[in-house]
């Protein structure tokens, strides 16, 4: 990954900042820049808008042979989620034994480190998901 | 003067006992930890770092807070394991608590005093009205050569104040003492630190904490009794017990704070962890000391009031978050503090 397009989604990987339709409610995460479902009447009405971060996990998988980027880090488990808001999005479960993880497990987003370019380029932050403390 | 706003703490969930990293240098476990009063330390997971850390406390203090992120004008992280050499850790916070743009924000390095430098920065520039909230870390990832004594205690974890006119805690006074003492020192471009073992005591910890303490109850008139908690750095589990007594405290004054037995030395984050474990017991009206100690070597103290508004005030419960944990083996742990890249 380029610093350029890092920077760029800096909102949604740490703040999960997608965008809500103004037509029909709808909330797009990763962000869209058109309602897919109101398509024309929705230029320009697609609002800002920040996750709670709290999900259930609707299902998930065991990493053990990572890319390259995550060479060292398996096994780690990547989860499908739905938000509260009802959008879906992948991401790692942390702080959690992987015989733990189970479908309909409450998850809150929490802060990072998601990858790096090599030992002398950037390092990447954004979000993962562990255990909802409540 | 100013006040404590909000506060969060953050402690990593993995631990690992002084026992399994004793055995693997083929040492005594029991006289190590009886030596140092550590029994177990905090350890980070694979995708944790100083920033991660930072965050979360930071995250934990504005929602507290009830503040608007926006109002916040300046953020100091201290630390001694920022995850760049030259890029700031106190952006990356900045962006993932909604602070930015319209604020100031720097890195301090100050071996474990950091935090607290950065907290007398927040005061003076909320005293002197340039800003109306600032925001002090202090976290760490420590970092200890493998089989070297720091090893035992090497610990990670972090704290984040608020600091505003008004708050929970008044900030009464505060006072430093500093002094050229290379007693603990990393080189640029080195990945462990070295230290002066034995000089690590006298000449460097109880000189600076012991007389910022003693200037610090000398300006504001006070006496150790007058205090209902202390806080002093906690290099390892010995160290604040001893000064503690050599000043005048008694065991009940520092207890609730020392969490350096059972989570290690998290460096920066260590006296403003304490600290926030007291402030989460305090009640209305009781007096506070820290004293945090850098090596190199300095000691901010603080002389802190808690108010009325700490009863409405959601508290953290950082010891038991800190209950909240999953022992790893040496390999985990070596795993983890990424080792073997």
């Amino acid at each position: 990954m380029g610093v350029a397009r890092y920077w760029r989604e800096i909102p949604a990987r740490y703040n999960l900042i997608g965008k809500k339709c103004e037509i029909c409610g709808k909330v797009y995460f990763p962000p869209r820049t058109i309602c897919p479902k109101c398509r024309r009447k929705s230029i320009g009405k697609m609002q800002d808008y920040k996750l709670s971060g709290k999900g259930t996990v609707e299902s998930y998988t065991i990493i053990y042979t990572p890319p390259p980027e995550f060479e060292g880090k398996a096994p780690y488990a990547i989860a499908l989620i739905k938000m509260e808001e009802g959008c879906y999005l992948t991401g790692q479960i942390v702080d959690c034994k992987l015989d733990e993880i189970h479908i309909g497990m409450k998850v809150e987003a929490c802060f990072r480190r998601i990858q790096e370019d090599g030992k002398r380029g950037a390092i990447y932050y954004g979000y993962k998901f562990r255990k909802a403390e409540s | 003067m100013a006040a404590i706003v909000g506060y969060g703490a953050y402690v990593p969930r993995y631990r690992i006992k002084v026992e399994e990293i004793a055995g693997i240098w083929g040492r005594q476990a029991k006289s190590i930890s009886s030596g140092l009063n550590v029994f177990e330390k905090s350890v980070p997971g694979i995708d944790e770092d100083t920033a991660t850390i930072s965050v979360e406390a930071a995250r934990r203090a504005v929602k507290a807070a009830k503040i608007n992120p926006e109002e916040i004008g300046a953020i100091y992280v201290g630390s001694e394991s920022h995850p760049y050499a030259v890029k700031p850790t106190a952006t990356i916070v900045a962006e993932a608590i909604g602070a930015t743009p319209e604020l100031t924000a720097a890195d301090y390095e100050f071996a474990c005093k950091a935090g607290t430098a950065g907290m007398q920065n927040c005061i003076a520039l909320v005293e002197s009205k340039m800003i109306k909230y600032g925001m002090a870390i202090g976290a760490d990832v420590a970092q200890a050569a493998p089989g070297d004594a720091l090893e035992y205690t090497a610990a990670a974890g972090g704290a984040a104040y608020i600091i505003g006119k008004e708050g929970i805690a008044e900030i009464n006074e505060t006072v430093s003492f500093t002094t050229d003492t290379p007693d603990f020192w990393r080189r640029e471009g080195q990945p462990y630190p070295g230290h002066g073992e034995r000089f690590t005591g006298e000449p460097a910890y109880f000189r600076h904490v012991g007389t910022a303490a003693k200037m610090l109850m000398e300006r504001v008139g006070s006496r150790p009794s007058d205090y209902d908690y202390a806080i002093f750095h906690q290099p390892n589990g010995k160290f604040p017990i001893r000064i503690a007594r050599k000043l005048g405290f008694e065991k009940k004054q520092i207890e609730h704070g020392l969490l350096c037995p059972i989570i290690g030395n998290t460096y920066s984050g260590s006296a403003m962890l304490g600290l926030a474990a007291v402030l989460d017991i305090a009640k209305p009206g009781q007096r506070i000391l820290m004293v945090s100690y850098g090596s190199g070597a300095g000691s901010d103290a603080f002389d802190i009031t808690v108010t009325d508004a700490i009863e409405s005030y959601p508290r953290q419960g950082i010891r038991q978050m800190i209950e909240e944990k999953e022992y790893v083996d040496y390999a985990t742990y070596m795993k983890f503090r990424r080792e073997f890249e």
